[in-house]
């Protein structure tokens, strides 16, 4: 089994964001390997593990502190990593997915490819979706059961009230992967020093010779800081009369009911 | 004048509702050419609410290549060969589970521009407001102005505006091919109730606070009295007291009802980023530092099991049927 696990380094969800300069961010806060990513990586290895041989290539495109992604990813049981550098954070998903696409085409012949649902930066929810089309492969995303037998694989994912599909595709695909798929493992020390020595291969965004999107790319014209409410008007009274206003207000103030 | 393709999300047959809130973000200011696309046949009381809701055309998508409800693979392929013969400028649709999957699958296929989970559109400007690093940032976003491209709407991040027009409806037939390497074999209904959270006009969550899975019996009884869904903390969930897919927040559903209310929860980040962009947010805590009394519109500094029964009742009370 070939397996490639792609993942992006991104800034940890409990790092405040601070817009610098209209489109951009202060970039100095913690970065870390997109949660969603890392239960693509798990998946991958218990694939791995099932099929008892195998090896699981982790990818990304990024700058080149997203060697430590990589890393992470490595030190959980990856076997070598691709590492396609850039300068910027907030890449057209048209132009990342087709990086993955030619890096994945030039290493191997995938069987699997493992992706999260999202990330969590600019929340896009599509490369997968176009790295598939890319690669010609089938793919699913908001995966949150997996299970694989002869050649076909099965997966389910949650399509709101908690209704859950069951889709089967044939291999190679795609499949984005959600909270829920499994438990992501934690590394071990001793495995995070062996992780240094396994292979990363690095190359530049511009040695791939991507085509920018045939219709153009959409552009980020402003970040801004999303507006927070302000104080809670508190009501007073007995919790009945609490509810009675609550309603009042609800209905002629506020207008929601 | 754009002329605007919307992927209709039914429901049995039904529009559902928040489909509406998408026809209002594709008819702009007015003067822009609504198509409802709809996979399948459109039923009489489907055409007459597209119609009162501004789309001139309604096409009929129809292959007989395959079953569009049980290929993902197909529908976005027929959908696609539709887009390319109307020459759309924009494609709309709603960002639901099924909505954002369906319009990347679009997307790829075509290779245009896609910008999922907007909470605000201007086609003439061909500008999209949308989250940015779980809903702490807002994105503006300027689509390619040649082309088109595709847009998937927040559920009621965007709200409806009736606009009866004189509807024509008319069929698609499609030649693509299913290529045959996916097909969903099964649809499991869920505990989640008849709401779909995502797409509750009203939701009523509870937290830690809420002590029990009794207690969300009690939230679902007012939640039904509002005709909403109930929602829940990552802290109700791992408890276990409420199902992982009503889990509100960072790490669950991003929901943009008109009112929420907040019973036992103590206002998070993680739990915001689920729903900060709700119109209006009601908290309900004993505790009056709570922080989310210092983020959201109304504040009641009470217990849940008083003020929640009362709420019910008062509804109930009052609203007719
Ligand atoms: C990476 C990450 C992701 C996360 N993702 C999410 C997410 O998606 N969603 C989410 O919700 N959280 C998420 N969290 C967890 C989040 O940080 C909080 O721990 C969680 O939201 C707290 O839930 P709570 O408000 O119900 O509980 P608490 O913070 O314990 O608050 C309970 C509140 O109930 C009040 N209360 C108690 N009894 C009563 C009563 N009888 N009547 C009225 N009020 C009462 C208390 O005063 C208190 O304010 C995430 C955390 C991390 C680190
Ligand atoms: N720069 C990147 N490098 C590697 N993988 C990526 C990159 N961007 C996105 N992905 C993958 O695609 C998924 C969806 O990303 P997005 O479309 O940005 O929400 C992520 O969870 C990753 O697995």
């Amino acid at each position: 089994m070939q397996i490639y696990v792609c993942v992006k380094h991104v800034p940890d969800t409990a790092a405040t964001i601070r817009v610098i300069g209209g489109t951009g961010f202060d970039e100095s806060v913690k970065f870390v390997m997109n949660p969603y990513d890392e239960y693509a990586v798990e998946q991958a290895l218990r694939v791995r593990q099932q099929q008892g041989t195998g090896e699981v290539v982790v990818v990304s495109v990024g700058k080149p502190a997203a060697m430590s992604a990589i890393r992470s990813a490595l030190a959980v049981g990856a076997d070598r990593g691709i590492l396609v550098k850039t300068d910027r954070q907030f890449l057209d998903s048209a132009v990342t997915s087709q990086a993955l696409a030619k890096v994945i085409r030039q290493d191997g012949a995938p069987d699997l490819i493992f992706t999260g649902k999202q990330s969590v930066d600019t929340e896009g929810m599509q490369t997968h979706f176009r790295l598939a089309a890319a690669l010609d492969l089938p793919v699913a995303t908001d995966v949150a059961a997996f299970t694989m037998t002869d050649g076909k694989v099965v997966v389910e994912r949650e399509i709101g009230g908690g209704t859950r599909e069951s889709i089967e595709m044939t291999l190679p695909c795609v499949v984005g992967a959600t909270r829920g798929l499994n438990e992501p493992r934690y590394p071990k020390l001793s495995d995070i020093m062996k992780a240094r020595k396994k292979q990363v291969r690095e190359m530049d965004l511009e040695e791939l010779g991507v085509q920018p999107a045939p219709s153009g790319a959409p552009e980020l014209v402003a970040l801004e800081a999303a507006p927070e409410r302000g104080e809670a008007r508190m009501l007073l009274g007995t919790p009945r009369e609490m509810a009675e206003q609550l309603l009042e207000h609800l209905r002629n103030e506020a207008k929601v009911l | 004048m754009a002329k605007v393709g919307v992927c209709i999300e039914m429901d049995r047959g039904e529009v559902k509702r928040a489909n509406l809130g998408v026809l209002a973000a594709a008819r702009g200011d007015g003067d822009n050419e609504v198509y409802a696309l709809v996979s399948g046949r459109c039923e009489d009381r489907a055409k007459a609410l597209l119609s009162e809701h501004g789309a001139r055309k309604i096409v009929e998508i129809s292959t007989e290549k395959g079953d569009l409800a049980a290929s993902p693979d197909l529908e976005a392929r027929v959908l696609g060969e539709a887009v390319k013969r109307y020459g759309f400028d924009l494609v709309l649709g709603l960002s639901s589970a099924r909505g954002k999957d369906l319009l990347a699958r679009i997307a790829a296929l075509m290779n245009i521009p896609l910008t999922l989970d907007c909470i605000g559109l201007d086609i003439r400007e061909r500008m999209v407001v949308k989250s940015h690093f779980s809903g702490k940032a807002l994105a503006r976003i300027k689509l390619p102005a040649g082309g088109c491209a595709a847009c998937g709407i927040r559920p009621n991040a965007i709200e409806p505006a009736p606009a009866p027009v004189e509807t024509e409806v008319e069929t698609f037939r499609s030649s693509a091919d299913d290529p045959g390497r996916m097909a969903v074999k099964e649809i499991r209904q869920g505990a989640g109730g008849e709401i779909d959270l995502t797409e509750a006009d009203i939701v009523v969550a509870g937290g830690r606070g809420v002590g029990g899975a009794e207690g969300f019996r009690m939230l679902e009884a007012c939640a039904e009295a509002l005709r909403g869904a109930v929602g829940a903390s990552r802290a109700a969930v791992d408890a276990g007291w409420a199902p992982h897919s009503m889990q509100v927040g960072q790490t669950g559903k991003t929901v943009s009802p008109r009112l929420y209310i907040a019973c036992g929860i103590s206002g998070s980040v993680q739990h915001f980023a689920g729903m900060k962009t709700a119109k209006a947010i009601v908290a309900i805590n004993t505790d009056k530092d709570a922080p989310i009394f210092g983020k959201c519109d109304y504040g009641l500094q009470a217990d849940l099991f008083e003020v929640v029964p009362a709420l019910t009742e008062k509804l109930k009370s009052r609203l007719p049927g």
